[in-house]
């Protein structure tokens, strides 16, 4: 999954190149803790043309998309939306969903809200 | 004053209250939710891929629909707002899925993002006024400390929500002072509760949802108000003894609609 950078720069409409590392993404991110590879370094990977280790981090399903990186850049280079364009690569592919309807039973209590599981089917399989 | 309602999906089954105390405290303020005939499930949360346009059309269903009867869309879940807002930004602003929408739904007259998208509470705020809506107010909710719980998706990504300040807001509180409660002000209000990460990661959810809870109730507030179904589900699963209410049920037992109060 090498050369992607075009394909995750159109995907998801940001232009990494304006990324002046100052980590307002990552000190602002309510799943910071729980990455393997922080936001601020999603964007550097991404320069870097190394989608191929996104696609395979943890981060990448532990993205809340909460949006408080993409508010909070000062340079308007919306992180979020990068993590996004990275799992729909990994996601459009045969048989790559993270989520299936058979998993569900097992996660799901009977008082779970509709609005989750659509919302999860959504950002986890295509 | 009529409005096109999109009530969403968990509103007709497990957020029953959110809808109905909302639709009943309209009509006592003088306004009517139409239902949207057929509308389609927003789908959550926003598409955020650039090239996604399949998973927005249900949005645009409504908005058409909306368009075409002269009316603003109103909501009451914060997710469809969400999603309603931000498409029909994307249909207004984004000349790209604007032909594509169009071309797929090939309408008689193409859809450019004409409808305003209102949420329930910005209708109390910016067309009934909370003055107005105090001077209604039949039983004043005095002594309650409420903490307002906005999360992420009524105010993000502030330019195009464009709901209130993103990083300061006061419109639940403003609602707060007008039902005759108290507002409790406190740094985690607008910070995520965990959203969908809940159905594969409970522990992260719990551990964002006790945050919260803990910063409210450290700030002295007794409850909690939501707009959204799973806010308030993320929330009461995380196991913290604070009560969480949809803002519509404090507004009903306020107008005297509601027998009893939430908190007895």
């Amino acid at each position: 999954m090498n050369n992607r950078k075009e394909l995750i720069q159109e995907i998801s409409g940001v232009n990494p190149y304006k990324c002046m590392k100052c980590g307002k993404c990552s000190a602002t991110c309510p799943s910071f803790a729980e990455m393997d590879i922080k936001p601020h370094q999603f964007v550097s990977y991404v320069l870097n043309d190394d989608v191929e280790t996104l696609a395979n981090s943890k981060s990448l399903w532990k993205c809340l998309s909460c949006f408080a990186c993409v508010e909070r850049c000062p340079r308007d280079v919306k992180p979020g939306k990068l993590i996004d364009a990275v799992r729909q690569t990994v996601i459009r592919q045969k048989d790559a969903d993270y989520l299936r309807p058979d998993d569900i039973p097992e996660l799901a209590a009977e008082d779970v809200p509709q609005q989750l599981l659509v919302s999860a089917f959504r950002r986890y399989r295509r | 004053m009529k409005y096109s309602y999109y009530p969403g999906c968990t509103l007709k089954n497990k957020a029953v209250d959110l809808d109905r105390y909302g639709r009943e405290s309209a009509k006592a303020l003088g306004f009517e939710l139409e239902e949207i005939e057929n509308w389609q499930c927003c789908g959550g949360v926003y598409p955020l891929g650039a090239d996604e346009i399949a998973s927005k059309l249900s949005s645009v269903r409504a908005l058409v629909d909306a368009r075409d009867k002269g009316q603003d869309v109103v909501t009451l879940c914060s997710a469809c707002h969400h999603v309603l807002k931000r498409v029909n930004d994307d249909m207004k602003n984004v000349e790209d899925i604007r032909t594509r929408a169009n071309n797929y739904m090939a309408l008689d007259t193409p859809y450019e993002g004409e409808t305003k998208v209102l949420h329930f509470l910005e209708v109390l705020r910016d067309e009934i006024g909370f003055s107005e809506l105090k001077k209604k107010v039949t039983n004043p909710l005095k002594g309650k400390k409420i903490g307002a719980y906005y999360g992420c998706l009524l105010l993000r990504p502030g330019k195009v929500m464009a709901f209130d300040n993103p990083e300061n807001p006061t419109i639940i509180e403003d609602f707060i002072r007008a039902i005759g409660a108290e507002p409790v002000i406190y740094p985690y209000r607008n910070e995520c509760c965990g959203g969908y990460i809940s159905l594969k990661e409970k522990e992260h959810a719990k551990n964002l949802c006790t945050d919260i809870c803990q910063s409210a109730k450290g700030f002295g507030a007794d409850m909690l108000i939501t707009a959204c179904p799973l806010c308030m589900y993320n929330l009461n699963k995380s196991g913290n003894d604070i009560p969480v209410y949809y803002f519509t049920e404090l507004l009903a037992e306020a107008l005297g609609l509601k027998e009893g109060s939430c908190d007895e």
